[in-house]
């Protein structure tokens, strides 16, 4: 993305919006500025993938190739695991997505909005829960999921991803901003408890939900360590796993590397792209960012 | 639906809901009790993950760091607390831990910094919005192991781009006084996004008619973000700040990846996640790993209740 291009892509506008001010002509000089740095990685990882191996490692480097070529891109595919690395990948964050909206839903929803016996104890426990992650425990982690035979296995990837104290909590907070009326409303016209969970706290809370499951699936899509310690075998890895364990035992090929780099990213990047004013007033809702 | 809608379905509750009901306010009241009661069964799915993979975990960590325990954990002999001695004298132990802290000590305010600044520009500018949005957080989108093999290439000091962009010569990934810097870069560029979302986000929540009451006063740009902007910011600071002093005590995935899993130049930049790692799998030392990781656990159990306690004293002090 080069700085022309942005400028043009906000002269596009500027036709339809409110006419330049001197102060709005600095702010865009200065986004285009931090923008180019902040893109400038990305730009130099899509130049090397498509140079040559050999001219990727020239001295001095420079940035766009002399010849134009996509064998970096073919070679991964040909000669890596790389299609099925991205299916676990697939595999593993769908399934960590789904079973942690479920579960933390529900979990929020009994703590935000139910008694029962023990709750205040068990909510210190989960709180806790917030500081142990795989990086704080992966030793002893490892070690019960090895007794429980899940090592090199989907499950032994997926389960110990889906018990996310933060999400609890987040959605915790939330259930308890809406309106106990509306749930007294539904209990009187005789719903249950799980009916009212499912046709009224779940659609109000779709913005919610659906930050949570996006920040999720980009957690464990690009989760590295976990799926690193728990699996040995090349076919069951995860795309970052693959590309930092096998890519590199080649010797490095910096143009495959970065192609490969990219492959990984791209899923994600077209995601946001399409959902990001979701992301963006998903964050505002969950009160992440309000407290 | 409201509040007033609700009261009207309340209205007729003196006559019978239900044939089974008696109706009158108490034993509603009593119904919606017994509801309130199977609460249980909504956290029970949770509660077994979380038994099986948190707390289950710590209480067998706690047990194993009193173990001289190799690979599996079976046949392992009580050693009482000769494994924290051991880590208390063990130098590593504290070279980790300080790389730790060193490496969180300079991404916490780079960060928070570079992130408010990013979400003022993509606040104000009122011009395609969404490219902003897309260019600061898109790194984050990347995996860490692209990441970090990325900045590996940049740093490269013959084919790399940072020597040749800043016309310098520096060997950032021998060096050891450039070694951890490089990290930390790596780690700006990749996780920033992510509180840069949560600040514009903050940004967007603060209402309209502060910052037209400031301009009818006769409040300049820099009074406006002095006094409106930065304080109704606060509490997402504080959040920012927490949540990337813990992340960055754990910080593991960059920093392996750009060494090539190895220790960096003279042994600078192993990390605590990373020496606890080393000894459980590749020294197959599980018990004194678990009691280094028990150590580490505590670490960060103590920075993050001192913010809670910090936060509860603030909240005190306002009252």
């Amino acid at each position: 993305m080069t700085a022309t291009q942005i400028q043009a892509k906000a002269r596009i506008k500027s036709r339809t919006r409110k006419p330049w001010t001197p102060s709005q002509i600095i702010l865009t000089l200065l986004g285009v500025a931090v923008s180019a740095v902040w893109m400038a990685p990305l730009a130099w990882a899509l130049f090397t993938s498509l140079k040559s191996e050999t001219e990727a490692v020239e001295v001095p480097p420079h940035w766009l190739p002399k010849v134009w070529t996509a064998q970096a891109w073919k070679a991964i595919f040909e000669t890596g695991n790389i299609t099925n690395w991205f299916v676990n990948s697939l595999v593993v964050s769908v399934c960590v997505t789904a079973i942690v909206l479920l579960v933390s839903a529900l979990a929020g929803y009994g703590f935000a909005r139910t008694e029962f016996r023990f709750k205040g104890a068990l909510m210190g426990l989960v709180m806790a829960g917030l500081m142990v992650s795989p990086a704080v425990l992966g030793v002893p982690l490892f070690t019960t999921v090895q007794q429980m035979g899940m090592v090199d296995t989907y499950w032994g990837m997926i389960l110990p991803q889906c018990a996310p104290a933060a999400m609890v909590y987040i959605l915790y907070k939330f259930f308890q901003g809406i309106p106990r009326e509306l749930e007294e409303a539904a209990f009187i016209d005789g719903a249950g408890r799980w009916r009212v969970f499912f046709t009224i706290i779940v659609p109000l809370s779709r913005p919610s939900l659906s930050a949570v499951g996006i920040f999720t699936f980009i957690a464990s899509w690009n989760n590295f360590l976990w799926p690193y310690m728990v699996t040995n075998n090349p076919d069951l890895m995860t795309l970052p796993n693959g590309i930092a364990t096998v890519m590199n035992s080649y010797g490095i090929q910096w143009a495959q590397l970065m192609a490969g780099g990219l492959m990984a990213g791209l899923p994600l990047i077209i995601v946001f792209v399409f959902f990001q004013r979701q992301i963006v007033a998903g964050v505002a809702h969950t009160g992440l960012a309000g407290q | 639906m409201t509040a007033t809608s609700a009261e009207a379905t309340l209205a007729p509750a003196s006559k019978p809901i239900r044939s089974t009901s008696a109706g009158s306010a108490d034993s509603l009241r009593a119904r919606m009790g017994r509801r309130l009661q199977h609460g249980g069964w909504f956290i029970a799915p949770f509660l077994v993950l979380f038994a099986l993979f948190v707390i289950w975990p710590i209480l067998r960590g706690i047990y194993l760091s009193f173990t001289d325990a190799n690979v599996s954990g079976v046949g392992a002999n009580f050693v009482g607390w000769d494994n924290y001695r051991e880590a208390f004298h063990d130098p590593l132990v504290w070279d980790s831990l300080g790389h730790s802290a060193y490496f969180t000590l300079l991404v916490v305010p780079c960060i928070t910094v570079i992130a408010f600044l990013m979400a003022m520009l993509a606040h104000h500018i009122e011009r395609a919005k969404w490219l902003w949005r897309l260019c600061f957080f898109a790194p984050f989108l990347l995996p860490s192991t692209v990441a970090g093999n990325l900045w590996q290439w940049l740093f490269n000091p013959g084919t790399g781009m940072v020597n040749y962009v800043l016309g310098i010569d520096t060997a950032w990934l021998t060096e050891k006084s450039t070694a951890m810097l490089a990290v930390v870069i790596c780690t700006l560029w990749w996780t920033v996004g992510f509180s840069f979302l949560l600040y514009l986000a903050a940004l967007q929540s603060i209402p309209d008619h502060l910052y037209e009451a400031a301009k009818l006063d006769g409040a300049n740009a820099w009074h406006r973000m002095v006094h409106i902007t930065l304080p109704m910011l606060r509490n997402i600071t504080g959040l920012v700040i927490a949540l990337q002093i813990l992340a960055s005590l754990q910080v593991f995935d960059q920093a392996v990846v750009i060494y090539d899993f190895g220790p960096g130049p003279e042994e600078s930049t192993r990390t605590f996640v990373q020496y606890t790692l080393e000894e459980g799998f590749t020294s197959y030392r599980v018990g004194y790993a678990s009691a280094i990781s028990i150590i580490f656990f505590v670490i960060i159990a103590s920075v993050a209740l001192g913010r809670m306690w910090l936060l509860r004293k603030r909240e005190e002090g306002v009252r």
